[in-house]
């Protein structure tokens, strides 16, 4: 039972931060239909970034704010430089510019910063909380509110702001959204800059139990695409659950049945809700315009 | 009067002839064997992507299978090389046509993702069952054992020049049947299918059989291309299923021009020879393999080989 506990732990933590990725995913394809594979690349700047500003001594805080804006600043080059330029590209050539972009950004990262593991203090000491006989590090809180806080945050834009509403009408029919007055290319220019901002936060969180490096991107951005499809493509909602499940599953398998193929079995579970519901668990049923 | 078909065909094997002309040293044979395994590959991604229009983020765990059946099938079954070439193709058709039914239902960026959760499995498989494939250290591979035969005939030929003429050989087979086939009915209909589906079905096309059989040959141009490394290269690791192998063909095809063999064949031409070029460059080479990859694809958009030649069209026009 008690190690039972503590694999939920150990999952909600890693799930929270695949939510994040998921989340991140969702903002952009919900803009513009894109699927970003640079997305763990985000994750990874936000974490290197505030490693190494901290080292040159600025304070933790700071360093976090400063990490975020600047992987801001690179979600929106990512769309300006690259992503706008191919607009009604096949969907084949958005995906190798995405892939691409994540190649850069990590060869970049390696010249810029180092080829090391580093990891960052945490932000509550490293005492464990024990609860029921398993334990808890207080940075897991941190990034499972940090994953739940965003959510919340995401929800009440889609649903309550103009700009939210503005950002789904964008994705759904561009030229319509564009008629009723709508900035459609400043709305993805937003959206990038917020879907970076979320991946750096989620490096930010994550770094004092995970580690970074320059090549932790890619795995992180696999996890989470896989948990944005799990939830469903374009769905907050679905990020979030998608994420935690998948943490789970991962946690459940390494556990108890072989640490091994604990990402093995995500993607088996992935693909089976993909053919049994191809849109997710939360994604809306569509059906082809001919 | 030659058809097209013949003369690109004979374009393809005078090109493989003439190279080694300017072949400084021995080594310039295995980049042209290397170059001739991945045009293999890419061939059979442009069957997938350029003609029936799906995509595949996952075709080098196919190539993995190829490549571990050369090196498991000798040494646990006592089977030729040649004979594991076969094997490995075969295990990768079934395994295609077995997870092709499901996933082909699915399309874009669903479909990429299904195909990268296949890659990723195998890739797993083939790291994890170390008692078998040694781990991610990899394992070695038998002599496929045809250089004997040739020298036993009175032709003695090194090892790199032997696999440059025998890999570009295979690949004049590959593009041969490639070509055969777009210009066949199945040819016509996945090109039909890749316009529109719906339209496609409305003209009596059984467009989930066609998309499972374009998957399942471009599989096992994959699984040969995997299997023909193994065997030059006399050793194997995981990283040949991996998930960066799989983006490079893709990269490959897209790169130098879906829609045709010879497009494809170029860009793996390139994207071969890029990396032989940047190793004086080692640290900035991901840096620049991305950029390219942007690049060609902002300002290219249909690919090297078909931008280049409409260039040239109009210039003379």
């Amino acid at each position: 039972m008690e190690s039972l506990l503590q694999f939920l732990f150990s999952g909600l933590t890693v799930g929270a931060v695949y939510a994040l990725v998921a989340l991140g995913f969702t903002i952009i394809s919900n803009a513009s239909d894109v699927v970003n594979f640079a997305q763990g690349e985000f994750v990874m700047l936000g974490g290197m970034i505030t490693v190494f500003a901290h080292e040159a001594g600025v304070p933790l805080a700071l360093a976090a704010v400063l990490a975020i804006l600047l992987t801001a600043a690179v979600g929106v080059a990512l769309n300006k430089l690259a992503i706008e330029p191919a607009r009604g590209a096949p969907v084949v050539s958005v995906i190798i510019i995405t892939i691409g972009a994540s190649i850069l950004i990590r060869g970049a990262s390696q010249l810029i910063f180092d080829k090391q593991l580093h990891r960052l203090p945490s932000f509550s000491g490293d005492a464990p909380i024990r609860i029921g006989g398993a334990t808890l590090l207080p940075q897991s809180l941190w990034v499972i509110g940090g994953a739940l806080v965003v959510f919340v945050a995401l929800w009440l834009f889609f649903t309550r702001t103009l700009t939210g509403k503005a950002v789904l009408a964008t994705a759904n029919n561009r030229l319509a959204a564009q008629l009723v007055g709508i900035n459609t290319r400043a709305i993805m220019t937003l959206s990038f800059a917020l879907s970076a901002a979320i991946g750096a936060l989620a490096g930010v969180l994550a770094t004092p139990i995970t580690l970074v490096s320059y090549d932790v991107g890619v795995a992180l951005a696999l996890k989470g695409f896989a948990a944005a499809m799990l939830g469903g493509m374009g769905n907050p909602k679905g990020a979030l659950v998608g994420g935690l499940l998948l943490g789970l599953f991962e946690a459940l398998t390494a556990g108890y049945i072989s640490s091994q193929y604990k990402e093995a079995v995500a993607f088996i579970v992935i693909l089976a809700v993909l053919f049994a519901m191809p849109q997710g668990l939360f994604g809306a049923k569509s059906t082809e315009r001919v | 009067m030659l058809s097209t078909k013949w003369l690109q065909l004979a374009v393809l094997a005078v090109l493989i002839a003439l190279l080694p002309l300017l072949f400084p040293s021995g080594y310039y044979y295995r980049i042209g064997a290397l170059i001739f395994v991945n045009a293999l590959a890419v061939t059979g991604l442009v069957i997938l992507v350029g003609w029936a229009g799906q995509i595949s983020l996952g075709h080098a765990g196919f190539a993995g299978i190829g490549a571990y059946a050369c090196a498991l099938a000798p040494e646990h079954l006592g089977l030729h090389p040649a004979l594991a070439v076969l094997l490995g193709a075969g295990i990768s058709a079934a395994l295609a046509a077995l997870i092709g039914r499901p996933i082909l239902r699915l399309k874009g960026y669903y479909l990429g993702v299904a195909t990268l959760g296949f890659g990723i499995l195998v890739t797993m498989v083939l790291t994890n069952e170390r008692v078998w494939t040694g781990g991610p250290d990899g394992m070695s591979v038998a002599e496929l054992g045809l250089r004997d035969l040739l020298r036993d005939m009175g032709v003695r030929i090194s090892g790199g020049v032997f696999w440059y003429w025998f890999c570009g050989l295979v690949l004049l087979i590959g593009a041969w049947f490639a070509l055969n086939l777009y210009d066949s009915a199945t040819g016509r209909a996945l090109r039909a299918l890749h316009g529109s589906e719906v339209a496609a079905s409305t003209i009596g096309i059984d467009v989930p059989k066609l998309k499972l059989q374009a998957f399942v040959i471009s599989a096992v141009y994959a699984s040969v291309a995997g299997s023909l490394l193994a065997l030059q290269n006399r050793f194997i690791t995981p990283d040949v299923a991996g998930f960066m192998h799989s983006i490079e063909m893709v990269t490959m095809a897209v790169l130098g021009g879906v829609g045709s063999v010879f497009g494809a064949i170029f860009g793996a031409v390139i994207l071969t020879l890029l990396p032989q070029v940047l190793t004086v460059f080692a640290e900035y080479e991901q840096l620049v393999l991305g950029a390219v990859m942007i690049l060609v694809m902002i300002f290219l958009p249909r690919g090297l080989l078909p931008s280049i030649a409409a260039r040239l069209k109009r210039k003379s026009s």
